[in-house]
């Protein structure tokens, strides 16, 4: 997750000193992704280094502002510009799980399956009402306001977008059940045609080949 | 509000028979949204038909306001029909003819009401929903949204308190769906009862309750299952499909 281009993007707006970037970033993107003070510092040391950002004065409160430098304004343009990677997956703990469930004997995989919609439903369900509330809140807010519209506007996103993930899930494990089912009942017809077959094979030598099994 | 007792639905005889609900127990109380998910064929829109007096359970009570539906005269349950139940349909319903404030008066002039005394009831109820700019404006004249909104407004007129939603926002994109379940919502925040069938989560998750029903049999999805259930192997403990019917 990159806290390097977050930093720079808040900077872009104008100097800051490390809380206030903390806060900012925070109020963005609703407390989801939690920053501590110490992160934010050793993350600015590291920008700095690269020479992304400078020091820019302190207030009379000691606190030092920093600000983005041309270098940082360039990166910040490729980041907005280029993609986020998807082609090296994070690893996904419940993929994870459900494949090792379908090979390990004994586990019933709809069951975990259906545990984790439930649960996924429940984080859908206030991730819904958090939305709900936020979107009260921008009906509600004075025109006047752009700088907390915008801010209201930015986390509205980031819900959304952990509202279309769970959705993502759940409708991804209802897929995964639906495929098991299919797969028990073709093993089902499997297992059936494999005795079906047994006495045509050797109707004379199995004793269970009665007049049914012999037909053929 | 609603109260489903051990209901069961079957559909054709002998080996043709379907068991679309079995034994389903399901109760909404005033003030809260339920939402039923499930996939096509799991019997939705048939809880939604029997909770509504539309259909008639094989076996089982479906009360509505506390009356039995099944015990009712034809009359008297076409009457808990129209009075007590609003319906919201995925294609609005709306009829063409009549403007947005008459649609809504509609039910109230059925009830008896003066057609004055319907259209300030029709108007008030479109206030509320923050939609009283479109009170003159015909079907035709309006977006999807706004026709979803009017046809919740109708549904809740007068003393109606339980709103059935098939898929309401089936027929909307997904930023206009959702500003009609927030409508949806707010209305059952001030006291009426909704059940709601979707397929899509992100929808049901606006309600209190998601319940999910499968093979004709419902599932709280806020009752967490047993731990002991996840052992049991997987022909064991879950339904399947020959489950009940017994034909493979």
């Amino acid at each position: 997750m990159s806290i390097r281009h977050g930093l720079l993007a808040l900077l872009e707006e104008g100097p800051r000193y490390g809380y206030q970037l903390k806060s900012e970033f925070e109020s963005r993107t609703g407390s989801t992704w939690p920053l501590n003070v110490g992160q934010v510092y050793t993350t600015l040391g590291r920008l700095e280094r690269d020479g992304l950002v400078r020091p820019d004065g302190e207030d009379p409160e000691g606190h030092v502002f920093y600000a983005v430098t041309d270098q940082g304004r360039e990166e910040l343009r490729v980041w907005f510009g280029s993609p986020v990677r998807r082609d090296n997956p994070p690893r996904d703990e419940l993929a994870i799980k459900l494949a090792m469930a379908v090979t390990v004997p004994g586990v019933d995989v709809a069951a975990v399956a259906q545990r984790q919609r439930a649960h996924t439903i429940r984080a859908l369900q206030d991730y819904t009402r958090l939305k709900a509330r936020a979107l009260a809140a921008e009906e509600g807010a004075a025109a006047t306001d752009l700088d907390t519209e915008s801010h209201d506007l930015a986390w509205l996103l980031v819900l959304d977008q952990l509202i279309f993930q769970a959705e993502a899930e759940v409708r991804w494990l209802d897929h995964c059940e639906t495929r098991l089912v299919r797969h028990a009942e073709r093993a089902a017809e499997r297992a059936a045609a494999r005795a079906a077959d047994r006495p045509t094979r050797s109707p004379l030598t199995d004793p269970a080949a009665t007049k049914k099994g012999a037909r053929r | 509000m609603l109260r489903l007792r051990s209901v069961s639905r079957v559909h054709g005889q002998g080996a043709a028979e379907v068991h679309a609900l079995r034994t389903v127990d399901l109760a909404v109380h005033p003030g809260e949204f339920v939402a039923v998910m499930g996939p096509s064929g799991s019997g939705k829109s048939t809880l939604l038909t029997l909770a509504g007096g539309l259909d008639s359970a094989s076996s089982g009570q479906v009360l509505v306001e506390g009356q039995e539906l099944g015990a009712l005269s034809r009359k008297a349950l076409a009457a808990v029909r129209r009075r007590a139940i609003g319906y919201v349909f995925q294609d609005f319903n709306l009829i063409p003819a009549l403007t947005a404030a008459e649609n809504v008066s509609l039910p109230r002039e059925l009830d008896g009401l003066s057609g004055r005394k319907a259209r300030k009831e029709a108007v008030a109820a479109l206030t509320e929903i923050g939609i009283a700019d479109l009170a003159d404006r015909f079907p035709d004249e309006m977006s999807g949204g706004q026709q979803q909104r009017v046809a919740i407004a109708r549904a809740l007129i007068g003393d109606r308190r339980l709103v059935l939603a098939d898929e309401p926002t089936g027929a909307l994109d997904s930023a206009t769906g959702e500003s009609v379940l927030a409508v949806l919502r707010g209305r059952c925040d001030a006291g009426a009862a909704a059940v709601m069938v979707t397929h899509e989560a992100r929808h049901a998750a606006w309600a209190d309750r998601v319940v999910f029903l499968r093979d004709g049999r419902l599932v709280d999805e806020s009752a967490p299952l047993a731990a002991e259930t996840l052992l049991t192997g997987i022909t064991g403990g879950h339904g399947g499909a020959g489950d009940g019917t017994g034909t493979l």
